[in-house]
């Protein structure tokens, strides 16, 4: 039992990492990964939904008719979204406006409804609850990664320090909107060549 | 802000997919044919149209006064899939050609963050209800510009040899960022 359940919250961060293995949830990929910070704050603020609504659908998932499943998760969805949303205006509310609307947007990423359908509503709370923890911090890191090399080719900081002095001169294409597709789709292509075959 | 700076805006220079960056697992994922980039992009407008409209009213007659905004994600999204499902029934009955051909496009459409994210930047702009209309609707008809755009740049990457692990999402990606830069030119309009 221990063992798979170190499987379940393992392959989330190599083998099913999101979104470079499972290619779902690109919007905030795309959108929030101007700089290491913000990546990390947006992946965290997923992993909490993804958690708690894996806990949540796991322990009703006899009690919910498969009829109507889709639309019982996206309510439990939405409210640990709307939780979420709340806890960052109180605690950590500049981030939370430099994220904007990608916040409440957490509610039809498609990796959240993809394990609260793939996984949770077909497996135990501890299995569930590893898989939740696991793909959350694999789209954590994947996102500070991401945000990582974007603002340190960008704006020539990490994590808001300067990294090549004064003179550096920034390559803001990184740091804007086309940027991201291009430093996206080469990671993507660094993946599948140390990856596969 | 006047209607036409508005219509502008909302197509081009904050083009929903490429600038705002959202709706883009349908962007990639509907992009390699041109028959599903156009079915998916009328879908789109159609729904997108609606769920601003209806949004809108609910936010304004219904959470506002009641003081219930802090429900609005969950309010929304449920108006959506409401929506979603109501639309394709009333499609199925009245117009059967108009159904079959949006097709499989229309139930995906519910989890497709473009639709909730214009719905709540309608909100977030403090729009009347002629801009959200607008807005709406411009935004809809630049996310049909970009994906059908990017299907027909997408049906020749599949001519050309592309290095192996570069294939498929990869070039798609680097495909969409030049296609991006293209509309990052108009951002000086508005």
């Amino acid at each position: 039992m221990a063992k798979t359940l170190v499987q379940e919250f393992t392959k989330g961060l190599w083998a099913e990492i999101p979104p470079f293995r499972l290619v779902l949830g690109l919007c905030p990929t795309l959108g929030v990964t101007t700089s290491m910070k913000n990546g990390l704050g947006m992946g965290l603020a997923t992993t909490f939904v993804l958690v708690f609504s894996n806990i949540l659908i796991s322990l009703m998932r006899n009690l919910i008719p498969s009829k109507v499943r889709i639309a019982c998760f996206i309510i439990i969805i939405a409210t640990f979204v709307i939780v979420v949303e709340l806890l960052m205006q109180a605690y950590t509310y500049a981030l939370f406006q430099t994220l904007g609307v990608f916040i409440p947007l957490i509610v039809v990423n498609c990796i959240v409804l993809g394990r609260a359908e793939a996984f949770a509503s077909k497996n135990g709370l501890l299995a569930s609850t590893a898989d939740g923890l696991g793909i959350g911090i694999g789209f954590s890191l994947s996102l500070a990664s991401l945000g990582a090399v974007r603002e340190i080719i960008g704006t020539g900081t990490f994590f808001g320090h300067s990294l090549f002095g004064p003179n550096y001169e920034p390559f803001t294409f990184m740091v804007q909107a086309p940027g991201a597709f291009v430093a996206l789709g080469l990671m993507l292509c660094m993946m599948n060549l140390i990856g596969k075959k | 802000m006047g209607y036409f700076e508005l219509i502008v805006s909302c197509i081009l220079v904050n083009n929903i997919l490429l600038a705002q960056f959202l709706g883009n697992c349908p962007f990639l994922g509907t992009s390699k044919k041109m028959e599903t980039a156009v079915g998916m992009a009328m879908a789109v407008v159609f729904v997108l149209v609606l769920a601003g409209v209806i949004t809108w009213i609910a936010y304004t007659y219904l959470l506002v006064p009641y003081d219930l905004v802090y429900l609005r994600t969950i309010a929304f999204i449920l108006v959506i899939a409401a929506l979603v499902q109501f639309v394709e029934m009333f499609l199925k009955k009245s117009i059967p050609v108009l159904y079959a051909g949006l097709g499989i496009f229309l139930p995906l459409i519910t989890t497709n963050c473009a639709v909730l994210g214009v719905c709540i930047i309608n909100i977030d702009k403090e729009f009347t209800f002629m801009q959200t209309l607008v807005s709406s609707f411009a935004y809809a008809v630049g996310f049909g510009l970009a994906l059908i755009l990017f299907a027909g740049v997408r049906e020749r990457v599949l001519l050309a040899r592309v290095p192996r692990p570069l294939q498929d999402t990869s070039i798609g990606l680097v495909t969409a960022g030049l296609l991006s830069l293209t509309f990052f030119a108009f951002r000086g309009m508005v």
